[in-house]
Formats: C-alpha cells, sequence, structure tokens
C-alpha cells in the first residue's frame, strides 16, 4: 500500500462524511437561507474531495478527474446564487431576521429609488 | 481499499434519504430546488466512485456530462420562480 | 451485496418520486420530482453496467425535460385545478 493509496482513500472517507454532513444541514436548518449555504458549500467540499481521491487512487484518471471537478467547481455556486437570489424577491422566510443581517433588500431599494 | 468504498457508498445512500426527505417535507419551492441540487452532487460523486469500483474508464462520463448539465435546471426553475424566464 | 442494497433503495426512492409527481397538485413540484427520478435511474443505469443509456438518460431526464417543461408551465398555469376553478365561476356567474 503506497502512501498515494493512503492519501486517496483519507479523501474519499473525509468526503463521503462531508456529503452527509451537507444533507443533515438541509434536513436540520430552519430556513431556506440556511439550507441553502449548509447544503451547498458543505456537499460541494464533499464531492470535490471524493473525486480527488479517485483520481489519486487511479493515476491513470487524473485528466478527466480534474475536468468534473472544474465543473463542479464552477457549476455549483452558479445555481446557489441564483436559487437564493430568487427566493430572496420572492421575500422568502427568514429565521434570523435582522437589519444587520438582510443588507441586500438596501441595495435593492437604492436600485428602485434610482430608477 | 474496497471496504473504504463500500463505507462511502452506505454514507451517500444515507444522505440521499436525507435529502429525500426534505423534498417531500420542504414547505416552499426553493427548498425542494434545493433538494435537487444537492442530490445532483451526491450522485455525481457515488457516479464517480461506482467507476472506480467496477475499474471502467468509460463510467466517468456520466458523471462528466452529470456535472456539466446538472445545474441548468437549477437555473431554469430559479428564473422562473424570479417572473423572469 | 452492497449493490443490492443500494438497488434496493434507489429503486424504493423512483418508486416514492413517481407516485409524488402523479398526486401532487402543484405542477413544479412533480417536474422537480420527475427530475429526481432520472437522477436515481441514471445511478440504476450505471449500476446495471449500461453507460451509455445512463449517459443519455442524464442528458435527457435532467436538462431537457425540465426546461421544456417549465417553459410550458409559464405558458400556461402552475396549479393543476386553477383551469377547473376558472370554468366553474364562469359558470356560476352566467
Amino acid at each position: 500500500m503506497s502512501i498515494l493509496e493512503i492519501i486517496g482513500g483519507l479523501l474519499i472517507v473525509i468526503g463521503s462524511i462531508f456529503l452527509f454532513l451537507g444533507a443533515l444541514g438541509i434536513y436540520r436548518m430552519p430556513d431556506v437561507f440556511n439550507r441553502l449555504q449548509a447544503g451547498t458549500k458543505a456537499s460541494t467540499l464533499g464531492a470535490m474531495a471524493t473525486i480527488l481521491g479517485v483520481g489519486l487512487l487511479a493515476p491513470g484518471w487524473i485528466f478527466k478527474v480534474l475536468i468534473i471537478i472544474l465543473f463542479i467547481a464552477y457549476s455549483n455556486p452558479i445555481s446557489s446564487h441564483a436559487l437564493a437570489r430568487a427566493m430572496h424577491k420572492r421575500k422568502g422566510y427568514m429565521y434570523f431576521k435582522d437589519e444587520d443581517i438582510d443588507a441586500y433588500s438596501e441595495i435593492e431599494e437604492k436600485d428602485n429609488s434610482e430608477k | 481499499m474496497d471496504y473504504i468504498i463500500y463505507f462511502s457508498l452506505t454514507v451517500m445512500t444515507l444522505a440521499l434519504i436525507l435529502a429525500a426527505v426534505r423534498f417531500y417535507k420542504g414547505p416552499s419551492a426553493g427548498d425542494r430546488t434545493l433538494a435537487l441540487d444537492t442530490m445532483t452532487t451526491i450522485g455525481v460523486s457515488s457516479i464517480v466512485l461506482l467507476a472506480y469500483l467496477f475499474d471502467r474508464y468509460i463510467y466517468l462520463d456520466v458523471a462528466l456530462v452529470y456535472g456539466v448539465l446538472g445545474f441548468i435546471g437549477v437555473i431554469v426553475i430559479a428564473r422562473y420562480l424570479e417572473k423572469a424566464l | 451485496m452492497i449493490y443490492v442494497i443500494l438497488t434496493l433503495v434507489l429503486l424504493l426512492l423512483m418508486v416514492a418520486s413517481a407516485i409524488y409527481a402523479i398526486w401532487q397538485k402543484d405542477l413544479l413540484y412533480a417536474v422537480i420530482a420527475s427530475g429526481i427520478l432520472s437522477l436515481f435511474l441514471s445511478i440504476v443505469f450505471v449500476i446495471l453496467q449500461a453507460p451509455d443509456v445512463a449517459l443519455t438518460e442524464a442528458a435527457i431526464g435532467v436538462a431537457l425535460t425540465t426546461i421544456i417543461f417549465i417553459i410550458a408551465i409559464r405558458n400556461t398555469v402552475r396549479y393543476e385545478d386553477e383551469h377547473d376553478k376558472k370554468k366553474k365561476v364562469k359558470t356560476t356567474t352566467k
């Protein structure tokens, strides 16, 4: 068992545990924005770690594995950002309703008043 | 080394079940769309693990297509919810 | 053994999401449920060692079907019994 296989197996275990924690976050969190933050960040890290671990276990596959990691790294934040923007425009329910946290509504009001 | 991948596949199956429960219970449309997005990410990594387990290089293409096309449906649903499609 | 358990769980989730898509009155949620069914079906095809069918299912089921159904919902109505309500209101006002 070489050093590359040990690092790859460790990355696979860490990534799968992060995927499970992301799914547990979207099950337990009280609010759609908290669920977005938990689900998207944790599952992005978990998927990237798992796929990189497979690339270290089989070193001939490293090129296509890096392409999959690149696509996940740009496609997952785009969909998360579009979903958060849509839910904010629909006045989604916020659990921590506070003036300091919801800074995007002030910018939106300023844009609407300038028009 | 196979037992590590069996453990990871079991954990990913539990994560899929938790996301499916959130899809069933979710009060708004954003929760259900988020459950679809998370399930797509978990599905991509489990397909890569199955490709290593079967030792077939061609199975990575399925994960590649999912990584390219998986976010388009979520973006279309989000633009529809924003009433800007 | 792990393949049997994984396939069994995926098939159960597929049947559950198909029943949900038929039973739900909100058509947007039914479209999302059909997307989840397509994802599980693709993983089952990979387990059954048919990568080309899984590739086609991924391309059609996730992207194309969802986009076409969302555009159809945008041009018509979102809820299933909205037509019936409008018809009933019209007939009662006449």
